[in-house]
């Protein structure tokens, strides 16, 4: 489905902003189950160091809007034991980068638990965390690194390239009973789009989008790219070149189907994500479509990320290695 | 008070009848991983048992405990039972996590269980985490997280006490001090007299007690279950103990000498308790035979039970991944269903085909 017919479907929308759109999901989902509550560092009295859950603490209180010590494995564990035993947490990790910080409670406890205990153990937790250069934050708070999560058996992971995606993709994760990880590009808090009102959209995880028809070439973007792809799709078909993008919104679950199906019209394939290049995101993709559509393509097919480097600080040098809407239109031309 | 409260002779007739029942589980469960029937790796609980047991008996029923890599002695004294506990060490599908977690990872979170763990250091936080559940939820409930001296060495250990004691939540940590961390000493681990003093760093009660003593045990523990039901938060407690085994079995042991366990085993939790049980008039030497050939028979039972059970079939190592299966794995699991792993998809990927082929014994 299209993500314009998916939203033909919702009677009504609201334009907001990425930010809002999170901030409402989790509003709404507080509002709906009194067993979800927020907990990170700086969420409460400080509505997130992004702004994200600014207000929250006011509506609902100190209880469901926790802020925590600076002690990630220490909260992280603390949401695992406390989603096994009948709540249900949403953490919020302030970047991605801190997730190396609690990564044995993710990867032995919070993604295993389930599994190692025969499917005895419920686990329905959010991460909610933020990925992505772009505001000279340098290497340790700017990195894309959901290509781990995803990796990583036992864990789901999202990442939204639109206001509509980042609400239905929130609410899907909190009411979610596996742990699910939303990964927020910071670049596009401010970024706006229509957005589903009904307190009931949600988007199932494992639910790519097509943002723009085309028959030319499929553009497979996340988070950030989605938009610049989708700047670039319209300027390139003034040229006659007409673009497919698709927000993979899932990345585990990822929709190879419809993925596919599309690279099998257009017979080319893009793959335009912010993650470091080497063994990751891309390459998933880049191999579900040469398994199951090998003979459709057209051409070779291209990779637009971030070079093999660390988020350097200084803007051109920042510029130089984040991927933007010029490399997918030179990976476009390369091939079309 | 929950199945087995020790200050009454019903409930030190139970606490004893534990402490004999991880006993035996565990000599039996070394005897049969020596084997080569269990597999893996088997971490033994033995002369420990006043710690779990003691501990145990001073919960409800509906309290939280979260394990150690060495956990048979914490599930037992919890109330699991050995004949579905042994099941597990088989790897049969009928085990408590159908043979996908054994000995390491052995649980029963409907028991209030929250599972053996893997990881040193590991079960506080979870303990925090379930702490969090129950005061979130207003719930009469505790949580109790098990750890050894090796442990307090963690980092996640001290986020997981602070935050507790931040939150004021109803957690009690119980160090399990056999003196070893793995095949190093407690005192080439930790800069402390008693590991119970790191309790002042975050101005929560810390003791340190008599671990071979179950009373002492249980006393401690149900004062810091009070007091977290009070609202007055967590408790570190500090149990010194020693284990008989090494620290897995098939471990030589380099580390100490036969002289230091042989003077622990004159303090014996066990045999301490049956003699206290003798001079109180509510045990005999007979009585006390008769129990432990009757938990010799229940174990052995078990280990038939284990045996003849049914092994998990391939295509379960699919099931338990997420709540619902996703496409990832549900081709897997479509294939392994299938005799011999037939191809049941155009789609199907060479990785599929080499699996099917004989992968599935890597």
């Amino acid at each position: 489905m299209t993500a314009q017919a998916e939203r033909e479907l919702e009677t009504e929308t609201e334009t907001m902003t990425v930010r809002e759109a999170v901030r409402q999901a989790l509003r709404e989902e507080l509002e709906r189950d009194e067993d979800v509550y927020v907990m990170g560092e700086d969420v409460g009295l400080f509505g997130g160091v992004l702004e994200v859950t600014s207000g929250l603490y006011d509506e609902f209180g100190g209880e469901r809007v926790r802020d925590t010590p600076i002690s990630e494995a220490g909260f992280m564990g603390a949401a695992t034991g406390a989603a096994a035993t009948g709540t249900r947490p949403v953490v919020e990790l302030m970047f991605s980068d801190f997730a190396g910080v609690s990564m044995e409670q993710i990867m032995n406890q919070m993604a295993k638990m389930r599994y190692m205990f025969g499917g005895k153990a419920e686990m329905p937790v959010t991460v909610r965390t933020t990925e992505g250069g772009g505001m000279g934050a340098a290497s340790q708070h700017s990195g894309t690194i959901h290509t781990w999560i995803a990796h990583f058996p036992g864990l789901m992971a999202v990442a939204p390239g639109t206001a509509a995606s980042a609400k239905g993709l929130t609410k899907a994760a909190i009411r979610s009973d596996d742990p699910v990880f939303v990964f927020e590009n910071k670049m596009i808090y401010e970024q706006e789009g229509a957005v589903p009102t009904d307190e009931d959209f949600t988007i199932p995880l494992g639910e790519a989008a097509i943002e723009r028809e085309g028959d030319d070439v499929t553009v497979v973007a996340t988070q950030r790219l989605v938009g610049e792809s989708l700047q670039t799709a319209e300027s390139l078909a003034e040229a006659g070149v007409e673009a497919e993008v698709i927000d993979a919104r899932s990345l585990y679950p990822l929709d190879t189907e419809t993925i596919v199906e599309s690279v099998r019209k257009t017979g080319r394939l893009i793959v335009a994500d912010e993650s470091p290049l080497s063994y990751g995101t891309h390459a998933e993709i880049v191999a579900r479509v040469q398994e199951e559509a090998f003979f459709s393509l057209d051409a070779p097919i291209q990779r637009v990320g971030t070079p093999d480097t660390h988020m350097p600080f200084s803007t051109p040098l920042e510029q130089e290695v984040l991927p933007d809407g010029d490399d997918v239109r030179e990976a476009i031309e390369r091939v079309t | 008070m929950g199945g087995f409260d020790i200050e009454t002779e019903e409930g030190r007739q139970e606490a004893l009848r534990r402490m004999l029942t991880i006993r035996a589980f565990d000599s039996e469960a070394g005897d049969r991983f020596a084997d080569g029937e269990i597999p893996g790796f088997v971490h033994l609980y033995i002369g420990e048992e006043a710690v779990g047991v003691g501990t145990c008996a001073s919960l409800e029923d509906d309290d939280y405990i979260a394990s150690t890599h060495r956990g048979h002695g914490h599930c037992i004294a919890k109330g699991l039972d050995p004949k579905y506990m042994m099941a597990e060490l088989y790897g049969r599908a009928e085990g408590y996590c159908n043979g996908k977690g054994g000995s390491m990872h052995i649980a029963d979170v409907d028991a209030g269980m929250l599972g053996a763990n893997g990881i040193v250091g590991a079960g506080p936080p979870m303990a925090t985490g379930a702490a969090l559940s129950i005061d979130y939820q207003d719930r009469d409930q505790v949580a109790v997280g098990f750890l050894g001296d090796g442990a307090v060495a963690q980092g996640q250990v001290h986020e997981a006490m602070n935050l507790a004691a931040t939150w004021d939540l109803p957690a009690i940590f119980v160090i399990e001090n056999n003196h070893y961390g793995e095949g190093t000493p407690v005192e080439k681990q930790h800069n402390v007299d008693n590991l119970s003093d790191t309790a002042q760093a975050y101005d929560i009660p810390g003791l340190t007690v008599d671990g071979m003593d179950i009373t002492a045990v249980a006393e401690a523990v149900g004062e810091a279950r009070a007091r977290a039901r009070a609202g007055d938060g967590p408790t570190l407690i500090e149990a010194e103990t020693y284990r008989y085994r090494g620290h897995y079995e098939g471990d030589e042991e380099p580390y100490r000498d036969e002289d230091e366990l042989e003077r622990w085993k004159a303090r014996d939790p066990i045999d301490s308790f049956k003699e206290r049980l003798i001079d109180r008039g509510e045990l005999t030497v007979g009585e006390f035979d008769e129990l432990e050939s009757e938990i010799e028979a229940e174990i052995d039972a078990a280990v038939d039970y284990a045996r003849d059970a049914e092994p998990p079939a391939p295509h379960e190592a699919y099931d338990d991944m997420f709540a619902e299966t996703p496409p990832e794995i549900e081709r897997f699991a479509t294939a392994a269903r299938t005799d011999g792993g037939e191809r049941i998809e155009d789609s199907r990927s060479t990785s599929d085909r080499s699996r099917s082929e004989g992968g599935e014994r890597r």
